[in-house]
């Protein structure tokens, strides 16, 4: 991914949804970032999915919003490290923790951690 | 041993090309109810999971663990595993007990309780299940929009077309990958050209298909396949943890996903475990569910022709179905892989979807010719569109497609070529001719295309990924080149990816770019009179199919075209021995003119009058103005004969031939069915009138065998009639009646 695409999800920029016009498109007045969601809507979508009695669903939608704050390629690099036999326990940890401290994400931590000892229980580590 | 012709004929059937095999459960080959299931239990420690359907924690494979932590609700599992499970397959199918009650205790339930509440059910209750636990209460339709040439332009078109028929969701995929980022810009073009709102998602490898997302050309994935084993899992090259990152990635790019599993591929893989194929599905629903993904698309997938080759397969197909709505995700419903070689058994299997409504009830339906389906599907095709829309007319229900007139499938064909020409035009692509534009919007499928110079478009299409065009430039292409109202539609896409809102449980956009999902369109049906109902405008909009023409287009005119004049000559007259009576309705050569059979009167008379003479009789023609009924024409006729034979035709065609003294439903010879006549059948029903009338033998009238006559004809005979019988005067005297033959 290009570095253009890591500054569009470092925006801190917000726009209101009802300005996302036409018109203001032709005074150029947004940007592809603008079309971005932020980790505020999914916040929100994740206190509707909660209210609705969807608690999977919500806290899905809180890892995205975490989520938002990581790069593309450093999105991807995760979920690389999460396929079989990729990464050391030791390599995951560290990956939960650099992902919970950098990003804020603290949720996407614990989800990575947990991982790291189902991998280890279930042999499905990279080979020390 | 000489064989039977009849089974010899069955043997050749399209059934018998499908392939069936016997239940084996060491081999997986059993799709419910294995005697190598686990029976369901669960054990709670502290609030924490620590035993699955006889499996201890610390024999506990990675999906078990991902359920058992993730998953399963212990609260309700303590309510939900004490149920007996015939008595929560009963609640399934009571309308008093409402979706959110059911989703909350099947939320408690392991795999094995899943599939023993479902196997309690059979197809009518779970149908009956399946209407009130689908998630949306407007069901909906997803379609595959692919082409074997890859051609962008017939893509948009198709693309186009397909949003106009109705389907919420249009997805498309590739042979060659890297044509991904123009296969994914003309579906979003094409999809939101008649209107706005339709999601779109190309098919393909995960990073690729976030960038797509990114750059804003698509809208949903549904590319996240789960297994029902470890191993399955794992020949797969994920682990539930690395699937639920994946949901939770493409979330944070406002991107709506659903994962894929079904039964039959865990066998397929090698990896059953001699388990049975729901058990295994039900396992790979509570890991869907436990990721947080919002959907599943399910029902085997194109893996069918495996459940379907066993004993209950296609109930099991939907008892997976039941079983993801149970737990409150979004279902795309299969019948898109091919399921049989028989229309009659593609079709019954279709209705356990079709008829209750799922959230999807195909999981792409072909738009475009099977041939043309890069997905390998096309169990339903664009050729079968006409069938879809005429059995929901038949049954009242609304499957995800909507009638449309040829008109305006060209012009929106038209214009979504156009429209993809003016983009490829503004931001430099290889250009599209105007050639391409009228193939793409008449075509039938790929081979009525121009070829393109792939080459070129793969190039092209490398560097609009890598390059810094997005959606925004496409919205601006469109806007500058005149199509303002497809740019403004692709915007309304930008705008409620921001919003989030289709990202909630069986999310779709209205055309206002509403998100109708399990939160704003809740299913609430709860018996009669509730829930999902087809009726106004929605009712008449499916009803009104183009081929249904109106009453007063049916019956032909009949302006001059009889060929005869019939001129009144008086009340008929005593006769003689040698006269048989043609005895007419009232509408004859008058306000009908043609018969059933395709005969102008004038024809018919002068064949009857044929038939007549060739015995040395007389034909005396009568009209009757007081009775429309074949019979009492008959009978009326043969008071006035002198020979007391009379032939009773009415002006549909149909004619007996009764003998003066008989009662009026007791003839001689009655011709029913008159699209059966012919030239040659009135002629023998002249001479056989005569043969009567000099008391000698008749012979058999050549009526031609066609049983699909009424079929063809009921409409016009039962018009036809109608119009006779508007003809009646009942005050008014027969009269003896010149001919007049043009």
């Amino acid at each position: 991914m290009t570095d253009g695409d890591d500054n569009i999800r470092r925006s801190p920029r917000s726009i209101d949804v009802k300005d996302i016009t036409l018109e203001n498109v032709r005074a150029g007045k947004i940007t592809p970032e603008d079309l971005t969601i932020r980790r505020t809507t999914l916040l929100h979508q994740a206190g509707v999915a909660d209210q609705e009695g969807y608690p999977q669903l919500a806290r899905n939608f809180r890892r995205a919003a975490e989520l938002t704050a990581l790069p593309n390629d450093v999105l991807l690099g995760t979920y690389e490290k999460l396929r079989p036999y990729r990464a050391t326990y030791f390599e995951l940890l560290a990956l939960s923790q650099e992902i919970a401290a950098r990003y804020d994400a603290p949720e996407t931590g614990d989800y990575i951690r947990q991982a790291a000892e189902a991998y280890r229980d279930k042999g499905l580590l990279k080979p020390e | 041993m000489t064989g039977s012709k009849r089974f010899a004929k069955r043997a050749e059937r399209a059934v018998n090309k499908d392939t069936f095999v016997q239940e084996d459960a060491s081999l997986g080959l059993v799709v419910m109810d294995s005697p190598n299931d686990p029976k369901p239990s669960i054990r709670i420690d502290k609030g924490r999971i620590v035993e699955i359907d006889g499996c201890d924690q610390e024999n506990f494979d990675t999906i078990d663990r991902y359920i058992a932590r993730y998953a399963i609700n212990a609260e309700a599992a303590v309510e939900a595993m004490a149920t007996d499970s015939l008595v929560l397959a009963r609640m399934l199918v009571d309308i008093n007990v409402p979706r959110h009650k059911l989703m909350w205790l099947m939320s408690g339930c392991t795999p094995a309780k899943l599939c023993e509440i479902v196997s309690h059910l059979n197809v009518v209750e779970m149908m009956m299940a399946m209407q009130k636990m689908r998630a949306r209460q407007s069901p909906g339709n997803q379609a595959h929009v692919t082409n074997w040439k890859e051609n962008p332009v017939l893509m948009a078109a198709d693309a186009a077309e397909g949003a106009l028929r109705g389907f919420d969701e249009l997805e498309t995929t590739c042979r060659v990958a890297r044509v991904a980022p123009f296969n994914s810009l003309a579906l979003l073009v094409g999809s939101q050209t008649p209107h706005g709102g339709v999601l779109t998602q190309c098919a393909v490898e995960e990073g690729l298909n976030l960038r797509l997302g990114l750059k804003g050309l698509t809208s949903y994935a549904e590319t996240l396949s789960v297994y029902g084993t470890d191993e399955a899992l794992r020949d797969g090259d994920d682990t539930p943890w690395s699937k639920g990152l994946l949901a939770s990635a493409y979330a944070s790019r406002g991107i709506k996903i659903r994962f894929t599993s079904g039964t039959g591929a865990e066998t397929l893989m090698g990896y059953e475990q001699g388990k049975s194929m729901l058990y295994l599905e039900a396992r790979c629903l509570l890991l869907v569910k436990g990721s947080g993904a919002q959907g599943v698309q399910n029902g085997s997938i194109s893996c069918i022709a495996l459940p379907s080759a066993l004993p209950g397969g296609v109930r099991a197909v939907l008892a997976e179905n039941l079983i993801a709505a149970s737990l409150g995700l979004e279902v795309a419903s299969g019948n898109d892989a091919m399921s049989s070689h028989s229309d009659m058994r593609k079709a019954a299997k279709l209705m356990l979807q079709f008829l209750p409504g799922t959230d999807f009830i195909t999981s792409g339906y072909s738009s475009m010719p099977r041939k043309d389906n890069m997905f390998g599907g096309g169990n339903f095709d664009s050729d079968d569109m006409d069938d879809w829309l005429v059995i929901q007319r038949d049954m009242q229900v609304d499957a995800g497609m909507e009638p449309v007139t040829e008109e305006a499938v060209l012009d929106v064909r038209r214009k979504a070529g156009k429209a993809l020409q003016a983009v490829f035009g503004e931001l430099g692509f290889p250009p599209v001719s105007d050639q391409e534009v009228e193939a793409a919007a008449t075509a039938y499928c790929s081979d009525d295309m121009p070829d393109r110079d792939l080459v070129e478009d793969i190039a092209a299409a490398g560097a609009f990924l890598d390059g810094p065009l997005t959606a925004l430039d496409v919205i601006s292409a469109l806007d500058r080149r005149g199509f303002e109202d497809i740019a403004a539609n692709i915007l309304g896409m930008q705008r409620v990816r921001v919003s989030g809102d289709y990202l909630q449980p069986a999310a779709v956009l209205n055309r206002h770019f509403e998100a109708q999902s399990a939160f704003t369109d809740r299913n609430q049906y709860q018996g009669p009179g509730t829930g999902f109902r087809l009726k106004g405008a929605a009712l008449a909009k499916l009803s009104a199919i183009p081929q249904a023409r109106t009453a007063a287009e049916m019956v032909p005119a009949s302006a001059g075209r009889a060929g005869v004049t019939l001129k009144s000559i008086g009340g008929p007259g005593p006769g003689t021995a040698r006269d048989v009576v043609i005895a007419l309705g009232p509408a004859f050569a008058a306000e009908l003119d043609t018969t059933l059979c395709g005969l102008s009167h004038g024809e018919v008379l002068k064949a009857l009058t044929a038939g007549i003479e060739s015995k040395a009789m007389h034909a005396r023609v009568v009209k009757f103005f007081h009775t429309a009924d074949c019979g009492m024409l008959g009978f009326e006729g043969a008071k006035i004969s002198g020979s007391g034979i009379a032939i009773g035709l009415q002006s549909k065609g149909t004619a007996v031939i009764q003998r003066k003294g008989l009662a009026p439903l007791n003839n001689l010879e009655l011709f029913s069915q008159a699209p059966l006549l012919s030239r040659e059948a009135y002629f023998q029903i002249g001479a056989n009138a005569a043969s009567h009338a000099m008391r000698s033998p008749p012979s058999p009238v050549p009526v031609k065998v066609d049983n699909m006559a009424r079929l063809r004809l009921i409409v016009q005979a039962m018009l036809m009639h109608k119009r006779e019988i508007a003809s009646i005067v009942p005050a008014k005297s027969p009269s003896e009646m010149q001919v007049i033959h043009d």
